[in-house]
């Protein structure tokens, strides 16, 4: 015995609830040091905030990437360790309550249990026994029963499973680290600007060299909008995305921030956007023919753009702004080859109809915008949602359900039948007193006992 | 009525309410406490019209969102959630003292969201990050899980305070009744704080899941180490330390009730200091 426990040191140490919450006090402990120190800042900004000395000691010890870091990585496999041991130790125990033969209870303990009350019947054992299962039965406990050489023992119990909530919660945190790891190992998260009207086959790592990653299709971004509230929020940013393969258009989203469009494994988020500098978005109707077009025209690098269908030249000749809102106006320089060219000034992202002799316009204006998209391709999140909801139900199991269980001895003493009732409960005590309670009352008004309580 | 008029009364109604319970505890005012449960009942209620209205003035000014996107409306849902569990409570628990230690708690937060200079009350639209029917489900299962933690707090200040009373009783042997004797038994106290900390952390788990979930719908990582997320792990640790420290190794009493108060403030430094002392992704809490 003695020699069986040295020989399981390892096994003993990572076994013990004390490491459990010395782990636990640990981590929590740990965590708040990247909640106070910024994290992954640049190096200069660290010597700027707490000196020389102190960053070159953050930086040895990674505490400006902690959560990164080595020692935050192993005191999380000492907590999985911890864990996965502390389970399978006492797995069996756990398994053994669940799958326990009850009815082979020793009678003593019945009679030493806190919650029991004795009943005397009037009838036979025979009869008692069948009263008992029927008394039971409609209390809704479905009895077992079995010959003892004290009398017949009946039992009933609910929710044995319910033991193995523990398990369930603590396989769930493994689960989440496992799904966490598979999304580690097999995914990545990358980034890309895409201008509006310009497509890619190819996203950049987030981290580390930014390398790179082949999409194995092509993005396209249509346009980018942004909206504002009346009070000056931002209130929308939205992206009109095309996925194409061998020039076939495949599947088209607008996007927005909290609905994201998912292709091919990968999922591609709205994150942020940019105007391009020196470049214009217009889109142009002819009122005559009903066509419409949209170009990026460029000032002041360029003069004139040309509709060769209606037969178009316009351009952006000056720019003047940004306003209090953040809003350009912009010169227009507009000639569709019947009398004399037109310049005005319009609003940014503000229609404005061109009145010509012979056909009228619509232009819009607004700067060319690039939008920031965030790639994510993580093949574990399923696993880490499993996971969740199995930490949910577990926690649900642990704390509000119960395994309850009751005995009924029926025996016979000088012609005398009497029944011993009695239960446990290992949680929710006053619920189960109260489960109890009705099933006294249900034996001592049955007339199938003809009975009277008995102290 | 407008809602800021109805959630302006529930100030009153809570202070009201929290006089009553502290002057049944200390004056022994037994024939007080029907009142007391009524002003509460009352001031829920008078509330929950006061948030319902809000929502509903919100998409009268075309924004159209539940009212728990801000610091302000996140305050009154949390003494919202403390209210109605200590009603629950009392109902429960059968027992009027522990509103004493409790319902303050309420009044303290709606007061605070009222009067305090640090952040708006007015209505204002969504940002795209917090448009999302996660904002709900996230939002509510955190606050249940604060409230309960609150009240859980309460409860251990008045476990404190009576066992530090048995304990001197025991020594210098005195007899007279004081005003801390009239408390609940320590049993049953420690009890009621029990079962305050399972459901806080059941709904506190739920919470942080329904975040980590939003945040991959929103940015693609649902865990970033940002700070409200960090915190609200640190309070899932401390309190899951609690858990286990009573289930497997028998803690109770002073020390469950003492882990009960660390982890309160654990609560408010996710729930107040990270908004207001750190920065990063979670920003809206203070705005």
């Amino acid at each position: 015995m003695t020699k069986k426990k040295q020989g399981n040191i390892v096994w003993n140490f990572f076994a013990s609830v004390k490491l459990a919450l010395f782990t636990l006090f640990t981590l929590a402990a740990t965590s708040i040091i990247g909640t106070i120190i910024p994290q992954n800042e640049m190096a200069s900004h660290y010597v700027h905030l707490y000196g020389q000395t102190t960053a070159r000691i953050f930086q040895i010890l990674s505490i400006t990437n902690m959560y990164q870091s080595w020692w935050f990585r192993a005191l999380l496999i000492l907590f999985s360790t911890n864990l996965t041991i502390c389970t399978i130790e006492r797995l069996p125990n756990i398994w053994r309550v669940v799958t326990l033969d009850n009815l082979s209870t020793s009678i003593s303990r019945l009679q030493k249990m806190a919650i029991r009350r004795v009943f005397k019947s009037g009838v036979n054992q025979e009869q008692t026994g069948l009263a008992v299962q029927k008394i039971m039965h409609q209390a809704g406990w479905q009895a077992d029963q079995r010959a003892r050489d004290e009398g017949t023992l009946f039992f009933s119990q609910k929710g044995a499973w319910t033991r193995l909530g523990v398990i369930m919660v603590h396989t769930s945190i493994l689960t989440i680290f496992v799904g966490a790891l598979i999304g580690k190992l097999y995914g990545f998260k990358a980034g890309v600007m895409l201008p509006e009207g310009s497509s890619t086959n190819i996203v950049y790592k987030s981290s580390g060299d930014h390398s790179p990653i082949p999409l194995g299709f092509t993005l396209r971004c249509n346009a980018f909008n942004l909206s504002y509230y009346d009070t000056g929020m931002p209130k929308e940013y939205r992206s009109d995305l095309t996925v194409s393969k061998n020039g076939k258009d495949l599947l088209s989203k607008s996007i927005v921030v909290n609905d994201p469009l998912q292709f091919g494994g990968l999922t591609f988020y709205q994150s942020s956007f940019q105007a391009i500098p020196g470049q214009f978005a217009a889109s142009l109707t002819s009122k005559s023919t009903g066509a419409k077009q949209k170009f990026f025209l460029r000032y002041p690098t360029e003069r004139a753009r040309l509709w060769p269908a209606e037969k178009v030249r316009f351009g952006i000749t000056d720019i003047a702004g940004p306003n209090m809102r953040q809003k350009y106006r912009y010169k227009i320089w507009f000639s569709d080859g019947k009398g004399s060219p037109s310049t005005f000034w319009i609003d940014q992202n503000h229609p404005v109809k061109i009145e010509r002799p012979g056909n009228n316009y619509l232009l819009l204006v607004k700067p060319r915008f690039a939008t920031g998209l965030q790639i994510a391709k993580d093949p574990g999140v399923w696993v880490v949602y499993i996971g969740c909801i199995m930490m949910i139900l577990g926690l649900i199991i642990i704390f509000f359900m119960s395994h309850r269980r009751i005995w009924a001895l029926v025996s016979e003493n000088e012609g005398e039948s009497s029944i011993l009732l009695c239960g446990t409960s290992n949680k929710d005590k006053v619920g189960f007193e109260k489960v109890m309670t009705s099933l006294y009352k249900g034996f001592a008004d049955s007339q199938f006992l003809r009975g009277e309580k008995h102290e | 009525m407008n809602s800021s008029q109805l959630l302006g009364i529930t100030i009153f109604a809570y202070l009201l309410a929290s006089i009553l319970y502290i002057a049944i505890f200390i004056f022994r005012a037994k024939k007080l406490g029907v009142v007391a449960s009524l002003v509460t009942v009352a001031a829920w209620l008078i509330q929950t019209a006061g948030i319902i209205m809000r929502w509903v003035e919100s998409y009268k000014m075309g924004y159209g969102h539940a009212p728990l996107s801000n610091m302000y409306e996140s305050l009154v849902f949390f003494a919202w959630a403390i209210a109605i569990i200590y009603l629950w409570i009392e109902w429960k628990f059968k027992n009027r003292l522990i509103g004493a230690f409790v319902v303050p708690f309420a009044f303290i937060s709606m007061a605070y969201a009222s009067f305090s200079t640090e952040f708006g009350r007015t209505i204002k639209p969504l940002v795209p990050a917090l448009q999302s029917n996660w904002l709900i489900g996230h939002v509510v299962t955190c606050f249940i899980g604060y409230a309960s933690f609150a009240i859980a707090c309460g409860l251990g200040f008045m476990y404190i305070l009576k066992d530090r009373r048995e304990q001197a009783k025991k020594e210098n042997k005195q007899k007279s009744d004081g005003l801390i004797d009239t408390l609940p038994q320590l049993r049953l106290i420690d009890d009621a704080i029990y079962k305050t900390i399972v459901f806080g952390f059941v709904w506190l788990s739920t919470g942080i899941i329904a975040g980590a979930i939003w945040a991959n719908t929103a940015w693609g990582t649902y865990w970033s180490w940002d700070p409200k997320e960090t915190w609200s792990l640190i309070t899932w640790f401390v309190y899951a330390s609690a858990l286990h420290a009573r289930f497997v190794r028998g803690w109770n009493g002073r020390r469950i009730a003492w882990i009960a108060i660390l982890g309160f403030v654990s609560v408010i430094f996710t729930y107040y200091g990270v908004n207001f002392l750190l920065s990063g992704l979670h920003s809206y809490g203070s705005a």
